[in-house]
Parts: C-alpha cells; structure tokens; sequence
C-alpha cells in the first residue's frame, strides 16, 4: 500500500512537471505573432522578392483571419541592401527588441547564410522563399531553417537532366564568378557527368558584367551541343541577348538555369523563345494557381515569381502550425510544420523533410515565342511536371532533425 | 585552324574585334564626362544615370509613344540633355564655384535617386528591347560572326566621337568653349556669353550619355543598375587617358576594350579588374594621365 502510494504520488510529481512544462511553452509569447519580411527592397533582387514578398505574407495573413489562437499576427519588414552585415543586424534587432517570431522572405544566399546563423542561435524559425543556394539544407543545415521554393540542384536537375538524355551531351557554361554561380555550376556539372555527358568549358564571368560577346564566342568555339547560363538576373538576360545575337541560338542550345519571371519578361520574346527551364511555380498553371495569382496582381502591379508564391504558401503552412501547435513556440511549431503535409496551390504532393527542405512537384517550361503570346505577362509554356523527390537532393543523415 | 603560340589565331582576332566595339562603346561614354571635366571642371557622377536614362528613354519612346529606334536616337538624347540643363541650371549652378568634392556629391546623389525612382518606377529586372530590324542579322567573317547590331556601334561611335573631337578641337566654337573655361571673365568682356556656354556644354555632354544610352538598349539589359555597373570603368578610363584631355579620352576607351577584350579571353576572373591595374600602374607612372597635360 506504501508502494503504491509513493509511485501515485510520484507520478502526481511528474504529470505535474509535465504539465508546467507544457504550460509554459503554450500560448502565443507577447500576445501577438509577429513575422518579420527581410527582403531586398531596391537593389537586383527587388523584383524576385522584395516588396513583392511583403505583399505575398501579408495576404497570407489576411488570408488566415488576421490572428491565431485569439491573437493578432503582425507583420513588419526590412531592406536587407543585399549586405549580410545588415540583414543579421536587423534579424537580432528584431529579435531582441521587437518580438519577432520568426523571418520570412530570405533573397540572396549570402544575406540568408548571416540572418539563418542569428536566427539558429536564438531558436527563430527562417522561412527562407528565394535563396538559391542548397547550404541551408545540406552544409549549415540548421534544426530552425524551413527552404521552400527552389534551389540549385532542383533548377539544375529539372533542367539539364533531360537535355543530356535526349542526346545533348557537349556542354559550356558561362558561371556568374561568386559562389552561388560555382554552386550551380558544379550541380548541374554533376548531372552532366552521371548521364554521360561531357562539360567541354567553363568562363567565369564577374558578376554585373555588361558585355558577355567575348564569353559567347568561347562558347561557340567550343563546339558545345548546350550553353548553360550559371547566373542569374541581369546577367542571365545580357548573356542571352549576346547569344541570340552572335547567333550562338542557332548553333547551340541555350539554357538558363535560373531565370525568375521578372527576367524573362525583361528579356525580348524573339530571342528567348523557346528557351528550356525549370521554376518552382508559374502564375499560369491552373485555376488555383491564376485565382492567387490575379489577386496578387491586382496589389502588386505585375505577377507573381515563384518566390512571391512560395513566401504566401510557407506563411500559410506557418500559421497552420502555430495554430495546431497551439503555441508561437519554435521548437513545437516546427514540428508541426514537418509533421503537417503542406497543400495549396503552391506546394503540390509536398512535404517538408525533417532536414526542413521543402519538397514538392517542379515545372520544366519553354520560354514562349512572340507569337505564342497573349500579352506581357504569357510567357511561360508548362511542357513537363517534375516529382519533387526526382530533383531535390536527398536527405543527408547529419541534417535529419527528426520531430521529436 | 591557324595557331600561333598555342593560341587560336582565329579566336584572338575575334577577341579583338568584340574589345574594338566594347571599346568604342567605351569612348563614347567616357566622351561625355571627359567634356564635362575638361570644360567645366564638373566630376558629374550621373553620367551613368544619364545613359540608363538614355535607355529607358529609348524603351518609353518605343512602348509608350511609338517612337522607333531611329528616330529615339536623335530625340532621347536631345531630352536627356534637356534634364541635363535643367539638372545645371537648378542645381549644379549654385555650387560651380566650391571644390570639386561638392559637384562630385552632389551628382552622385542625383543618380542614387534617379536609380532609385526609376526601381520604384520599372522594377529591378528592366526591359525588353529588340534590336531594329534594319540590323538583325550580321556578316560571317572568316573568324566570326559579326552582328549587324555590333558593327552599327563602331561606325556611330566613330562618327560622333570623331565629330566631338572636331568641333573642339578645331572649329572656332570650340575656340570659344575653351577659351571661356581657360578664362571666364576675359571672354565675358569680348562679349561672350560664358554662362550659357557652359549650360549648353553641360548639356552636351548629358546628352552623349543619352545617345549611348540608346545605342545600349538594344544589346544590353535596361535596368536601372545598368549606369552604376559601367560609370565607375568609364571614368578609370577618362582617369588613364588623362582627366579633360577628349582625344585621350576616346583612345583610352578603345584601347581598354581591347586589353579588356583580351583579359576575358585569357583569363576572364580578373576582366573586371584590369582597367583598374592599367589605371594604378599610369597614375605611379604619368599621374595627369596618358594625354593628360601636367597641371
């Protein structure tokens, strides 16, 4: 009877402790959920996640009722001026004295890997959209880092994978000369090599080069069957302009491996047409996808590129966590996050690793020509759709943070 | 194919006509600002704003108004020059007489908002704009193919910078301009209106990056960055051949699209770098600048 007792009121102790506990983590912290958008605001990036971004969580928001658990979620944002001194200053500055519980948008890789290292350190979820680089997930993985919308070796698989099959298997690349142009270089150098094919040359160009006719005519000498542009922006839209003008075009397959939809309204339909790529999402896919898309539009003023699309869908998934965790705390949130499988227009037969890769369906699609168009915004011919597990990496043991 | 060295003779001559036209493209920019230094003693670091309004001039005349390539490159440039009167008039006037560190400022304040209006305005990613069908298509030379778009740049270049020149150096108008910057006040008393001139060579100046501006748009991304990328090469260029000296200029622009050229093709890491290496070495060496006259 004694025994009993004790092992009772033992057991009192402990679902007491537990309950505490529970206590504690439950609830939203400072009655109020508060996401931060650090996004390039006016340099190259703005148009691929900028204020577009800002405009896509804030829908989100609105789109969830405006609060969370009977609380207001709130949403502020900042120009991270491409610098990653200043996005990890600001990411500290709004954790320390503005609350936030977690930051979304995420443009440039180098900006993303400063404000996900702050971001780990105070255990605050990155809700990364736009970044490129596939580090977040593999090399400084981090049990905090969420990747949803593309990044390099999923671009560069969609891509180059099906060309070297179907017999193109001399390839050229002209690499933006910093690291996330060696990066997609060397993934997509990869999938040349595993399918028998054979890179024939390589020119690093600086970033920002103006004239690219001088690494257009190395490519042509090159014999090349596929030039492959390893850069992204308004490199990727001064090296095809020079291609097609040099008439490398009609020689040589051209393929951009990153191009947002801004870029390829920026480049002229008679030049990039028909040119192959792959992107995370394309405004013009289906009904759901145009219904979001003509929403955005009318606030924004132009559609949506995938990372506009991804920054809705990743705050959405967010808040539906928050909700079903019943708490703001990161640790049970992303949990949930990972255990929850998200669905919306954006992610299609998706999941979210434990390793906080977001994988889902990818379009490879052909650049259409001036007569194929209906207007500016027609620009994108949906030719094939890519299983996210085709073209993602897998999960590497080390970065596997299980849910616990 | 024809080797020399181990090198690819037919690859080197094309390297060496594309740095040709780069070049030319080169003189013509930093024609402009090396008037407006040389004349005016201005550092006018809108240059590069002015030529990116060149292009979105180009870009609005098309889309907007219906004006045609042609037709843009005679009248973007007469509007750029217009907002470049307007910009000395209002602005650059009140200052001419401080330091140069002021004008200096104060134009690159100018193209930090200009840059900044036409982002909010366009967005980062810039425009289409296709190349005029009288030049689609090019020539096949024995080592390349040479567009029509590229040798169109060579001749236009060739005739405006060659045209500057002329007008400066050797008609009585050009007399007059640098006489009147050499020495304001003695040509005010022979009954010159020096004021006027140096707005209208202001403008003059601003203009030439406009037509470059145009010239560009067809070959180059139009974007709002596009004028910051090149502005800081131009004048390391405008620097080696001497600041104000206009012939060092245009020389200076062509000989470093060559040794631009050719660093792309032996080693493309370092292109964006080595007009600033021949910039160092010249300053150590001849610190007024190639053609530039020791003050």
């Amino acid at each position: 009877m004694k025994a009993m007792q004790k092992s009772l009121m033992t057991a009192a102790v402990v679902a007491a402790t537990a309950l505490s506990g529970a206590a504690q983590a439950e609830g939203i912290s400072d009655d109020k959920v508060k996401i931060g958008v650090l996004a390039d605001m006016g340099g190259v990036y703005a148009d691929i996640c900028g204020p577009g971004c800002v405009t896509a969580v804030e829908m989100a928001v609105e789109d969830f009722g405006g609060s969370v658990l009977g609380k207001p979620i709130e949403v502020i944002s900042a120009d991270d001026q491409l610098k990653p001194d200043v996005g990890s200053a600001k990411v500290r500055q709004w954790i320390e004295s503005e609350q936030v519980d977690t930051v979304a948008g995420l443009v440039s890789s180098a900006v993303v890997g400063a404000a996900t290292k702050v971001l780990t350190d105070n255990k605050k979820i990155a809700l990364i959209s736009t970044a490129a680089s596939n580090a977040f997930t593999t090399s400084s993985c981090s049990p905090y880092n969420v990747h949803w919308t593309y990044n390099v070796t999923a671009v560069a698989n969609g891509t180059v994978k099906p060309m070297v099959q179907a017999g193109k298997k001399k390839w050229f690349f002209i690499t933006a000369d910093y690291a996330f142009g060696h990066a997609l270089e060397k993934v997509a150098t990869d999938v040349v090599e595993q399918n028998q094919g054979e890179v024939v040359g390589a020119v690093r160009a600086p970033l920002g080069t103006t004239d690219f006719s001088s690494y257009v005519l190395q490519a042509q000498a090159s014999g090349a069957d596929v030039v492959a542009l390893a850069n992204a922006g308004a490199d990727t839209v001064n090296s095809l302009k020079t291609a097609a003008e040099f008439g490398l075009t009609q020689t040589a397959d051209v393929a951009g491996l990153l191009v947002f939809t801004p870029n390829a309204q920026a480049m002229d339909p008679s030049t990039a047409g028909g040119m192959t790529l792959t992107t995370g999402f394309y405004w013009d896919y289906d009904d759901a996808t145009r219904a979001w898309s003509a929403r955005f539009k009318e606030r924004h003023g132009a559609i949506p590129a995938m990372g506009h699309a991804g920054a809705y869908s990743m705050t959405m998934h967010y808040l539906k966590a928050v909700e079903a965790a019943g708490t703001d705390d990161s640790d049970a949130v992303m949990a949930k996050m990972k255990e929850m499988k998200p669905d919306d227009f954006f992610a299609r037969n998706a999941t979210l690793r434990a390793d906080g890769r977001m994988v889902h369906d990818m379009y490879t699609v052909k650049i259409k020509n001036p007569d194929e168009r209906r207007d500016g915004d027609d620009i994108f011919k949906v030719v094939d759709v890519l299983a996210g597990d085709q073209v993602y990496e897998p999960m590497l043991p080390e970065c596997n943070f299980a849910k616990s | 194919m024809a080797t020399f060295l181990g090198i690819n003779l037919f690859g080197l001559f094309g390297q060496l006509l594309v740095g040709l036209i780069n070049g030319s493209f080169y003189a013509l920019l930093s024609l402009g600002l090396a008037i407006i230094f040389g004349l005016l003693k201005i550092i006018n670091f809108a240059q590069g704003a002015m030529y990116m309004l060149g292009a979105f001039g180009a870009w609005l005349a098309l889309n907007h108004l219906g004006i045609n390539y042609w037709a843009a490159l005679v009248l973007v440039p007469l509007a750029v020059g217009a907002i470049g009167i307007l910009l000395e008039r209002v602005l650059v006037r009140p200052i001419a007489h401080e330091d140069h560190l002021y004008s200096l400022l104060l134009t690159f304040g100018i193209a930090l908002m200009l840059q900044g209006l036409f982002t909010h305005l366009f967005g980062s990613s810039g425009m289409p704009y296709a190349i005029p069908d009288e030049l689609k298509g090019g020539t096949r030379l024995p080592f390349m193919y040479l567009p029509d778009y590229r040798a169109w740049i060579i001749v236009a270049s060739a005739v405006v910078c060659g045209g500057t020149w002329w007008m400066i150096e050797k008609t009585r108008l050009g007399a007059y301009l640098r006489a009147g910057t050499e020495n304001p006040q003695l040509m005010q008393a022979f009954g010159i209106n020096v004021p006027l001139m140096v707005t209208l060579t202001f403008g003059f100046g601003v203009a030439l990056a406009g037509f470059a501006g145009v010239m560009a748009a067809p070959v180059y991304s139009v974007s709002p960055e596009m004028g910051s990328n090149l502005l800081i090469v131009v004048f390391a260029i405008v620097v080696i051949g001497g600041m104000g000296s206009i012939g060092g200029a245009i020389l200076t622009g062509l000989g470093m699209g060559i040794v631009e050229g050719l660093t792309k093709y032996f080693y493309p890491e370092a292109s964006t770098t080595v007009i600033f290496l021949v910039m160092v070495i010249v300053l150590l060496l001849k610190p007024a600048g190639l053609f530039g006259k020791e003050a």
